[in-house]
């Protein structure tokens, strides 16, 4: 069944869109990333105008991320006051990093910027977390090994401590408030939620359970891409609220699929899959870059990217 | 008496011989939400005041041109190990969407001074002013601009596929793609003899969206505020919705 979407002006097929939003919201309810670092570059790909893909991917987020963290809230997986510091973080950094894609805009090589950024963070959090996973993979499989003690480290010497019950930890909120602003300004940039960026934050450097950060992250992601939509919506009016739509129909029943296939696996797993599943769309923007483009010229419109 | 001959032989030549009167099986397209592309039926005759004159064989040109609008045309290179855009040139005005229909070659049907009169072939049809002075080669831009859209189907050329019965009668059709764009198609109609043009005629197919396409675009555009708010709203009530079917489900 063909549709005619009002906004990005193109007539593409329901039931492939329905399909899309129900896969990509499957990984987000799994990994508690909003999956826009995947659907974004699909929509490109079935020939959505790239300003379109950006901005209605941000309002989809929004639907599979709330969906998920409702899923958490039943099972308390979800530190509510965490969530807020980093959203703070979170809106102050989607504020700056809007003002720095538009300067990006001006000089007329956002698109470049933008695969490097992908191809750069997508690199490093997916090869780190690959590997320890795998490491701790190995570690679990002897038997009679000792669970390693949470170091402490530089960041638990900091002022401004908070107490994160549901996360079991005592530190300053400075931490937090950084991870947010950076994964703001990030996910403005690259148009995305910026889950796969936090979710590997907050358990490294901030040192949360797995089974928390999923559920916070959701949490803070929904506020940030809500942000996101409005600022698309008002300035560039270049939501599709008909493609959003499809793409949430999908997206939703996905991600409370997703949500209980997460529960049965265990920790390292869900972060070995994850950790693969970055490095993979690094690879391919990666040789995107690298390989000889099949046309060398492309078409856009004044002023736009 | 030779002169004033020749003078009223002067004004009559150019009041045209050959006239062309023709219609479109609709004057509007309508984009509703299952819109997939549509059929335009171009049908005419040859009105004659005289027999047809002596020369080679009547032919028609058809062409429907979408809007004319700016685009940017980038191309990329290989700089320190990766392919990056480089030069840009800015296009003044090409069509949205181009199709041309004829009942021959085109360079046959067409002498080359008369297609830079009329603009008809799709070279011609795109304006591109002011490229700038870095870019040397700015014509490959512009083939490039053809080659993307053709392989879209947007660009057309459809060399004989305008029927033509006893150099009276002439009808084509012209198959709009799905990824069509609002706006004021023109139609252009030329009938030709020996690659000059007898006899213009022009009408307008107006592409606009109706219903729900047409109140989305709109609100999107006009009350974008409001229009982000729904967005949001659908949004959240989808997530809630499914995330409550779920738990209905598994009770």
């Amino acid at each position: 069944m063909q549709i005619y979407l009002p906004i990005a002006e193109v007539s593409v097929n329901a039931f492939l869109l329905l399909g899309l939003g129900g896969i990509v919201g499957i990984l987000s309810g799994m990994f508690g990333v909003g999956g826009g670092f995947l659907m974004t570059p699909l929509l490109f790909f079935i020939g959505i105008p790239p300003a379109v893909a950006v901005a209605t991917e941000a309002n989809q987020i929004v639907a599979s991320s709330f969906s998920g963290v409702l899923a958490h809230f039943k099972r308390r997986s979800v530190d509510l006051r965490m969530g807020l510091v980093l959203l703070v973080g979170g809106l102050i950094g989607a504020a700056l990093g809007v003002q720095i894609f538009n300067l990006l805009k001006s000089m007329g090589q956002v698109d470049l910027l933008v695969t490097l950024c992908y191809v750069v963070f997508l690199g490093i959090v997916g090869g780190l977390m690959f590997l320890e996973s795998v490491n701790s993979m190995r570690k679990a499989g002897k038997p009679g090994a000792v669970p390693t003690r949470r170091r402490h480290n530089w960041v638990h010497n900091l002022p401004f401590k908070m107490k994160f019950r549901t996360s079991g930890l005592y530190i300053s909120v400075i931490p937090p408030v950084l991870v947010g602003v950076s994964v703001g300004i990030l996910a403005a940039i690259m148009g995305v939620g910026g889950g796969f960026i936090m979710v590997p934050a907050m358990i490294y450097l901030l040192g949360m359970p797995t089974k928390v950060v999923i559920g916070t992250s959701l949490f803070q992601i929904i506020f940030v891409t809500g942000f996101t939509t409005m600022l698309h919506a008002t300035t560039n009016q270049t939501v599709d609220m008909a493609l959003a739509v499809l793409l949430l129909i999908g997206g939703v029943v996905g991600a409370q699929i997703g949500t209980r296939i997460g529960v049965k696996l265990k920790a390292e797993q869900l972060r070995v899959l994850l950790a693969l599943l970055v490095l993979v769309v690094c690879g391919k923007l990666a040789l995107d870059l690298l390989l000889e483009p099949a046309e060398l010229y492309s078409l856009g419109a004044p002023g736009g990217h | 008496m030779f002169r004033l001959i020749l003078l009223l032989v002067c004004l009559a030549l150019p009041a045209q011989a050959e006239t062309v009167v023709a219609g479109l099986s609709q004057k509007q397209v309508a984009i509703t939400a299952n819109f997939d592309g549509s059929d335009i039926l171009v049908y005419g005759a040859v009105k004659r005041n005289a027999p047809a004159p002596d020369g080679g064989p009547l032919h028609a040109i058809i062409a429907v041109s979408g809007p004319l609008d700016p685009v940017v045309v980038r191309r990329k290179a290989k700089r320190v190990g990766i392919w990056v855009n480089t030069d840009t040139v800015e296009i003044d005005a090409a069509p949205s969407f181009y199709a041309i229909a004829t009942s021959g070659p085109l360079t046959q049907v067409l002498s080359d001074t008369e297609d830079l009169r009329y603009k008809i072939s799709t070279e011609r049809m795109i304006r591109s002013i002011d490229a700038p002075q870095t870019v040397g080669d700015s014509q490959d831009f512009t083939e490039a601009l053809i080659r993307i859209r053709r392989n879209n189907g947007l660009y057309q050329l459809n060399e004989s596929s305008v029927t033509m019965t006893d150099e009276t009668l002439f009808s084509a059709s012209f198959a709009l793609p799905s990824n069509l764009t609002e706006g004021a198609y023109t139609t252009r109609i030329l009938l030709t003899r020996d690659g000059m043009v007898v006899d213009e005629y022009k009408a307008i197919l107006d592409v606009r969206k109706v219903g729900i396409e047409r109140f989305l675009y709109t609100l999107a555009h006009e009350q974008s505020f409001l229009y982000g708010l729904l967005s949001l709203t659908i949004a959240i009530l989808a997530g809630w919705g499914a995330s409550a079917i779920f738990t209905l489900f598994r009770k």
